[in-house]
């Protein structure tokens, strides 16, 4: 399947990777096809900043993004 | 029969005389040969598809695939030219036709040009293939599972997607084979039994191949949903029906 999901939002973030911090001000997350995860599609999560070769991507089996996602809920009804 | 051939990144005009990164592989030293537009598919302009345009020049063919992510992040790597693609909401279709229509005229502008054009494309590019038979003059198509030919329900027309190719069928002007597989959701076998039914009204010339064993992406050597049997059953279809059409 290939799908144009793919929902954005501005966000006011940081994000650490390769040593370094970097500010984050949007996020796309999208059910498409994964470059690496061995899955047919993935739950990618894609935090932008500006810099296009500056960015951290994440890709999740869905089922793991489903628990990533309830965890995050209840992280925050805390 | 000679294997010779050259292949390497070019720069093409585009949509709107843009300049674009496109992969050229072409024959060598075998007289006149058809042109192939090779549109790569959603995960982008990558090392497999820079395979295929190669498969197609050893094959007797001039391939030429347009990266349809370059402009939205010159000199950046190709994965990260696709995340920004997405970021901006995925290509517009007229700018994909645009690029489509340069890398065409970057074709038939070859010395050892024979006149003849195919286009082919995976996934979002079967879309793009199946919209360039509808809008622009080609000679043969090869739609790979490419998904939202028919749409489901009307959100999926977009500012970037505003007409569903399949409504562009009257306008559909060469032959076109199609190539499927039976596990796909998008295409799925109903979205291809329509893609047939409305071919068939409209009188069009195609022929569709659906694979049972074969998911979506059954050609891509460099991800897990490659099938192997369908991808070489795939293949000898595309000869046969290029070879019919493009000599």
């Amino acid at each position: 399947m290939c799908t144009y999901i793919a929902e954005t939002d501005d966000v006011k973030a940081t994000a650490y990777a390769h040593g370094e911090w970097m500010d984050v001000h949007r996020t796309v997350v999208s059910m498409d096809h994964p470059y690496k995860v061995p899955v047919e599609h993935a739950l990618c999560i894609d935090f932008r900043t500006g810099d296009p070769s500056r960015r951290v991507a994440v890709e999740l089996h869905p089922d793991d993004a489903r628990r990533l996602a309830y965890s995050i809920l209840s992280a925050l009804q805390r | 029969m000679s294997d010779h051939m050259q292949a390497g990144t070019i720069e093409i005009a585009g949509n709107n005389a843009d300049e674009i990164e496109a992969y050229l592989a072409e024959p060598v030293g075998r007289g006149k040969v058809g042109g192939v537009l090779v549109i790569h598919h959603m995960p982008g302009y990558d090392r497999e598809t820079k395979e295929i345009c190669r498969t197609f020049a050893v094959r007797g063919y001039a391939a030429l695939c347009p990266n349809l992510f370059h402009r939205y992040a010159p000199g950046a790597k190709w994965q990260d030219q696709s995340a920004a693609a997405r970021e901006a909401g995925g290509v517009p279709d007229e700018q994909a036709l645009g690029d489509f229509e340069g890398a065409i005229a970057h074709l038939r502008s070859l010395a050892d040009h024979n006149g003849k054009i195919g286009v082919i494309g995976y996934c979002s590019g079967g879309r793009q293939t199946y919209m360039t038979a509808c809008n622009l003059d080609i000679d043969a198509a090869v739609d790979c599972y490419g998904g939202g030919v028919v749409i489901d329900s009307p959100d999926q027309i977009t500012p970037q997607r505003p007409v569903a190719p399949i409504d562009m069928t009257a306008k559909m002007s060469c032959p076109l084979l199609g190539l499927f597989g039976a596990l796909d959701r998008s295409p799925s076998p109903a979205h291809v039994a329509k893609m047939e039914e409305v071919l068939r009204e409209h009188g069009k010339d195609f022929e569709f191949h659906s694979y049972p064993e074969a998911g979506h992406g059954f050609f891509s050597v460099d991800y897990p949903m490659y099938h192997r049997d369908s991808a070489r059953d795939g293949w000898k279809q595309i000869w046969d029906f290029y070879g019919r059409h493009l000599a």
